[in-house]
């Protein structure tokens, strides 16, 4: 009785592992990407464990180092950078665009294959003893001193690079070439907007690292020099090109999870956004200024003032973007109709944690300041602001908002409630200590540390439990709603978009006619409701 | 219509759906129309598979500057930091090999663009096979001249490591210019490799009648592959093979 | 557990009081931006919730008026925070004239410090209160980075070249001193002790303890261990340049360009001694790399510094070059 979808529409192994369905893909990165998710949370509870005491005497120090080299390399390649565009952005831009799939379907289903395989040789660097350089592979200690899988762990980052690349080529030549009849630029949806400044960030950004991360590869393997002072190389010349990806990869990380942001405020206010074309175009700034900032990782290592001074003017202009955002969600939520529905409840907490963690980096921005801050607690407070608090957080909204599409069924929404406080409560708590105890010194990457940081690392465990709590609750209710929950029909939320007029789940070629499309997909206008401000 | 279940999430709005901006109406639905057996049926029609092929592979070589460009960016500061060293290390270079497979990788765009060219015009396959196989053969040419260079390097113990031995002034920038040196040429010939790869499915294509003026797409973007092979050679050769100019000494 | 729980390290420098300026400013607006994002979020999402399934939101698309005010304000903000930013950095950049020297190497896992006079210190190093001192330093091995959390300082410490880092202490105590830059198995390890003392407890605390040479001292024995003096000499025989007078003195090179022989141009003369040949010298040195350690190298340049400073540059072709040597 069942009607012909994209999930049952053939069956068996073969017809997913080989499947050129954007949405099949997508399930595929979401299997994937959710085992990275608890092999990085796994060792970052290993870390946090260790904490508890001033000592370091749960673990070895060797193999603290590498719980918290693995849990960063884990967690920025192999979880971050994919989710949002790997799930989210597989499945619904085809969609959004009014096109049948991707652009090069293919190539979708090989940017899996190579993100498992990247995913593969960093689990055997792990399984086989682990790497301990920080997922930043700092030389000489990478190239020259380390001890671990290094060469296994490079090469499990450069062959997923090609993922990203793959991924964000994609989506590009989609978002040029496939748009439906009618579907202007400015009629695309935000979350289209994200995905492009993304992709571009993917595509420019992502060849270097891989470049990089091979010389680090045959510098160890092959005793070349680039990087280590013996040899005549300069160490700081890796970190140039280490973060010149690096840094463009947070926005990778944040740009997907504003996309999420911008639907969901929309969609639960019923109501446009406010500054669509300032929210759009804050995407492609954030993307290209994001490029120009990398040496405020650099600050203290020597580089010319003169070059220090135009990275920090340049790591402020990037915020301003990001605080239009804020702003234009923050107006649209004005005299919306406010549902607080799960989805909400994380763009809310986006919202608020974002803002935090925004300026929190403006912290580091501050060259004199940065002094004293940098390699601190500090430091690893504001990225989990903006990773956690702001990108996971639109992760989870985005898969609760998108989920009656993607699965045809309801997850429950009292569970999903639950679950967004714990992981709002917990994860401020495990956080917000990290940026006292980094201001009272307390350096990054510490085994053991002197006994004065104990009560704030303690109390940044028990939030670290609460916030696991917090995550593994919604597998379960997703997990359960698959086989138990109500079936959802085409718009259960009452939203616009043209994701909400195919049935849910779709069908496999998602439109049975192209969509011909008159206006931007987000108007709520009531005929009989006045025309606000212009 | 009110879903039954919904106590808790409301239900699609009440109303006709407001300023819906879909007019889904229109057929547009081209499977009943002829098509090209090429077409793949997530495209609209032949142009649009021909304009997403084409901008992915654009997209795709400026990934591939980038990725060059990270070497680049070494070579850069380290001739910058050295320069006497890393003009006393290319010396050493032969520029005649280099000079020859600078020609040879020049003509072979120009068999490349003929081959496209054959296609365009729906030459007989012999034809497009012919340039085609001129062009894999000019590469498998460039991939022979560095392997002679390379073994030349290894025999002077100029490979970086520790059998390295510069007898010159500049050892340890030497051994830097011949790191970057491996790792350019390297990752230029694995590109080349991987060039030949491609040219190898082409060709097979072309022999199978798979090529006309209606569809040549494949052979346009290996081509415009090819081609960006070429250019990166011919930044790689005057950066190693001709600093300080090989004719005062 | 409890014991000593501030929410801001001790302010034991003058910089100290600088960064915590900026820091209480910036803590102010994060938290007046916060909560007025937080509490609008709140307000709005209370007073316009949804009543009744069918509701939409008002029909309102933006306001240019708006977006650049909620442009251009923060945008003032961010280029105070940059301008203050920058000047206190460029406080803490630039050391001042006639501060003390205390030479500093980093090492797997440990801080090695060397004051003039000859004192060694590993893992803690003694400074009078109300003094500027200046830290140069070096890595023997890996990236290391030098930081006092009371100071508000920190400088990477990184192999093939020297940082500097400059302070001046203004509370006597004891102060933590950490590695912050990720080295290897015992990073958490490589930390100790600032000691900040009265003058006269310092002279008491210079004075006493093992007598050891001064690194100029040091200097001079490898000087003629090495057999550096075999070239440079100052008579006929000499093959390389004078060192008598050497330091800060501008140097013509080969080829035209010129450089200041500060403690990095010494270093890469004796470990990498082709890459600047002095004018009207041959490329004859050779390099003594891996034959002396950071440490070594270190107190080399003390002695050559003990030879003679000039405090402002020389004309170019002055006399620090006599005659070229045989050949």
């Amino acid at each position: 009785m069942e009607t012909l979808n994209y999930l049952n529409n053939g069956h068996g192994l073969k017809s997913w592992l080989l499947t050129k369905d954007h949405k099949r893909i997508a399930l595929l990165y979401l299997v994937s990407i959710t085992v990275f998710f608890v092999i990085g949370g796994f060792f970052a509870m290993l870390v946090r464990l260790e904490l508890l005491t001033p000592a370091g005497d749960l673990l070895t120090s060797e193999t603290y180092n590498k719980m918290f080299t693995m849990h960063g390399v884990v967690m920025v390649f192999f979880f971050l950078i994919p989710s949002i565009p790997a799930v989210l952005g597989n499945f619904l831009i085809p969609i959004m665009v009014g096109a049948k799939d991707l652009a090069f379907p293919r190539i979708n289903l090989l940017s899996w294959y190579i993100y498992v395989l990247g995913g593969v040789f960093t689990l055997v660097a792990a399984l086989g003893g682990g790497v301990d350089t920080g997922w930043t592979f700092y030389t000489p200690y990478s190239t020259a001193a380390a001890n671990g899988h290094v060469i296994t762990a490079a090469l499990g980052v450069f062959i997923t690079g090609f993922s990203s690349i793959l991924t964000g080529l994609n989506f590009i030549v989609t978002i040029h070439r496939m748009r439906a009849p009618g579907l202007t630029w400015f009629r695309l949806p935000l979350f289209v907007w994200s995905h492009y400044a993304t992709s571009l960030i993917m595509i420019l950004g992502t060849p270097v690292i891989a470049i990089t991360v091979l010389l680090v590869a045959a510098e160890r393997g092959l005793h070349l020099g680039i990087f280590d002072p013996a040899l005549g190389g300069d160490p700081i010349l890796f970190q140039h090109l280490f973060w010149f990806y690096s840094h463009p990869a947070v926005y990778i990380m944040i740009l997907p999870a504003m996309g999420v942001v911008s639907e969901i405020v929309q969609a639960f206010t019923r109501k446009n956004i406010f500054g669509y074309s300032f929210v759009a175009f804050s995407s492609l700034a954030i993307a290209i200024i994001g490029f120009l900032v990398w040496g405020h990782h650099l600050f203290v290592s020597g580089q010319s003032v003169y070059s220090g001074m135009i990275f920090s003017f340049l790591s402020f202009c990037v915020a301003i973007p990001s605080a239009i955002k804020v702003f234009n969600w923050t107006a649209t939520i004005f005299k919306g109709s406010v549902c607080l529905d799960s989805p909400m409840l994380y763009a809310f907490g986006f919202i608020g944690l974002f803002t935090i963690g925004g300026l929190t980096g403006l912290f580091l921005a501050a060259m004199g300041l940065d002094i004293h801050v940098h390699d601190t607690y500090f430091v690893v407070a504001h990225f989990h602001y903006i990773m956690v608090g702001g990108a996971i957080m639109g992760y989870l909204g985005g898969l609760h908002y998108w989920w009656p599409k993607i699965s045809g069924r309801r997850y429950s929404e009292p569970w999903a409630k639950f679950s967004a406080l714990l992981v709002f409560t917990g994860f401020n708590l495990t956080f917000f200590p990290q940026f006292i105890a980094g201001y009272l010194g307390m350096p990054r990457r510490y085994h053991a540390y002197p006994p004065e940081f104990q009560v704030l690392n303690v109390a940044s465990t028990l939030g670290a439990s609460i916030l696991t709590v917090g995550y593994v609750i919604p597998l379960i209710y997703f997990a359960y709603s698959l086989f138990a929950g109500e079936k959802s029909v085409n718009d259960p939320w009452g939203a616009r978009g043209l994701e909400w007029e195919i049935p849910s789940p779709p069908p496999t070629e998602n439109f049975t006619v192209s969509p011909v499309v008159t206006e931007g997909t987000h108007q709520y206008v009531h005929p009989n409701q006045e025309v606000g401000l212009a | 219509m009110r879903d039954a279940h919904s106590e808790h999430f409301p239900g699609p709005i009440h109303q006709p759906p407001l300023a819906s901006n879909v007019d889904a109406i229109q057929p547009h639905d081209h499977e009943e129309l002829p098509h090209h057996p090429k077409l793949q049926h997530h495209f609209d029609d032949m142009a649009q598979q021909v304009e997403a092929s084409t901008l992915g592979m654009w997209v795709f070589l400026v990934t591939e500057i980038m990725f060059f460009g990270g070497l680049f960016t070494a070579y850069l500061v380290y001739r910058y930091i050295n320069p006497e060293g890393f003009a006393e290390a290319s010396h050493h270079l032969n520029v005649t090999w280099g000079a020859v497979n600078t020609i040879v990788l020049i003509v072979s765009s120009l068999t490349m663009a003929l081959a496209v060219r054959s296609a365009q015009i729906s030459a007989p396959p012999k034809t497009q096979v012919a340039w085609i196989g001129a062009t894999m053969l000019l590469g498998a040419t460039f991939l022979g001249v560095k392997a002679i260079e390379y073994y030349d390097k290894f025999t002077h113990h100029l490979v970086p490591g520790p059998n390295f031995h510069w007898e010159g002034k500049h050892p340890a920038p030497a051994e830097m210019f011949y790191s970057l040196y491996f790792c350019m040429t390297g990752l230029h010939a694995i590109h080349m490799v991987i060039g030949l790869g491609i040219m190898t499915v082409i060709g097979f294509m072309a022999w199978r009648r798979t090529f006309d003026a209606d569809y040549y797409t494949p052979v346009e973007v290996a081509g415009l592959y090819w081609h960006f092979v070429d250019i990166v050679w011919i930044f790689l050769f005057p950066l190693l093979y001709l600093i300080g100019g090989h004719f005062t000494e | 557990m409890f014991t000593n729980f501030p929410f801001f390290p001790h302010q034991a420098s003058a910089h100290a009081a600088q960064v915590d300026a900026i820091y209480f400013f910036m803590v102010s607006v994060t938290a007046f931006f916060s909560l007025l994002i937080a509490g609008l979020l709140v307000f709005f999402a209370i007073k316009y919730h949804r009543r009744d399934d069918d509701e939409v939101g008002a029909a309102i698309h933006g306001s240019l008026a708006l977006e650049l005010l909620w442009t251009i304000i923060p945008f003032f903000i961010t280029m105070l925070m940059f301008g203050w930013g920058a000047m206190v950095f460029f406080d803490a950049y630039r050391p001042p004239k006639g501060a003390m020297e205390i030479y500093i190497v980093g090492k797997q896992w440990m801080w090695k410090a060397q004051h003039m006079g000859g004192q060694k210190e590993i893992n803690e190093l003694h400074v009078p209160v109300g003094r500027a001192v200046k830290l140069t330093m070096g890595s023997e091995d890996v990236l290391h980075s030098f930081y006092i959390p009371a100071f508000r300082v920190k400088a990477d410490v990184i192999p093939g070249r020297y940082n500097v880092l400059w302070f001046t202490p203004t509370k006597p105590g004891r102060y933590h001193l950490f590695c912050a830059e990720y080295c290897g198995t015992n990073h958490s390890g490589m930390i100790g002790w600032v000691e900040v003392m009265e003058p006269t407890d310092f002279q008491a605390w210079l004075g006493g303890g093992r007598a050891s040479d001064s690194p100029a001292a040091a200097g001079e024995k490898l000087f003629q261990d090495l057999v550096c003096i075999s070239c440079h000499r100052d008579d006929a025989q000499a093959r390389g340049p004078q060192l008598k007078g050497l330091f800060g003195h501008t140097v013509r090179l080969q080829g035209g360009a010129t450089a200041v022989a500060d403690e990095a141009y010494i270093r890469e003369s004796i470990v990498n001694p082709q890459a600047k040949i002095v004018d009207g010298f041959l490329p004859i040195m050779p390099t003594f790399q891996g034959l002396v350690s950071e440490e070594q190298l270190l107190q080399l340049i003390a002695y050559v510094r003990s030879l003679g400073e000039v405090a402002a540059p020389a004309p170019a072709g002055a006399a620090a070059a006599p005659a070229p040597g045989k050949d």
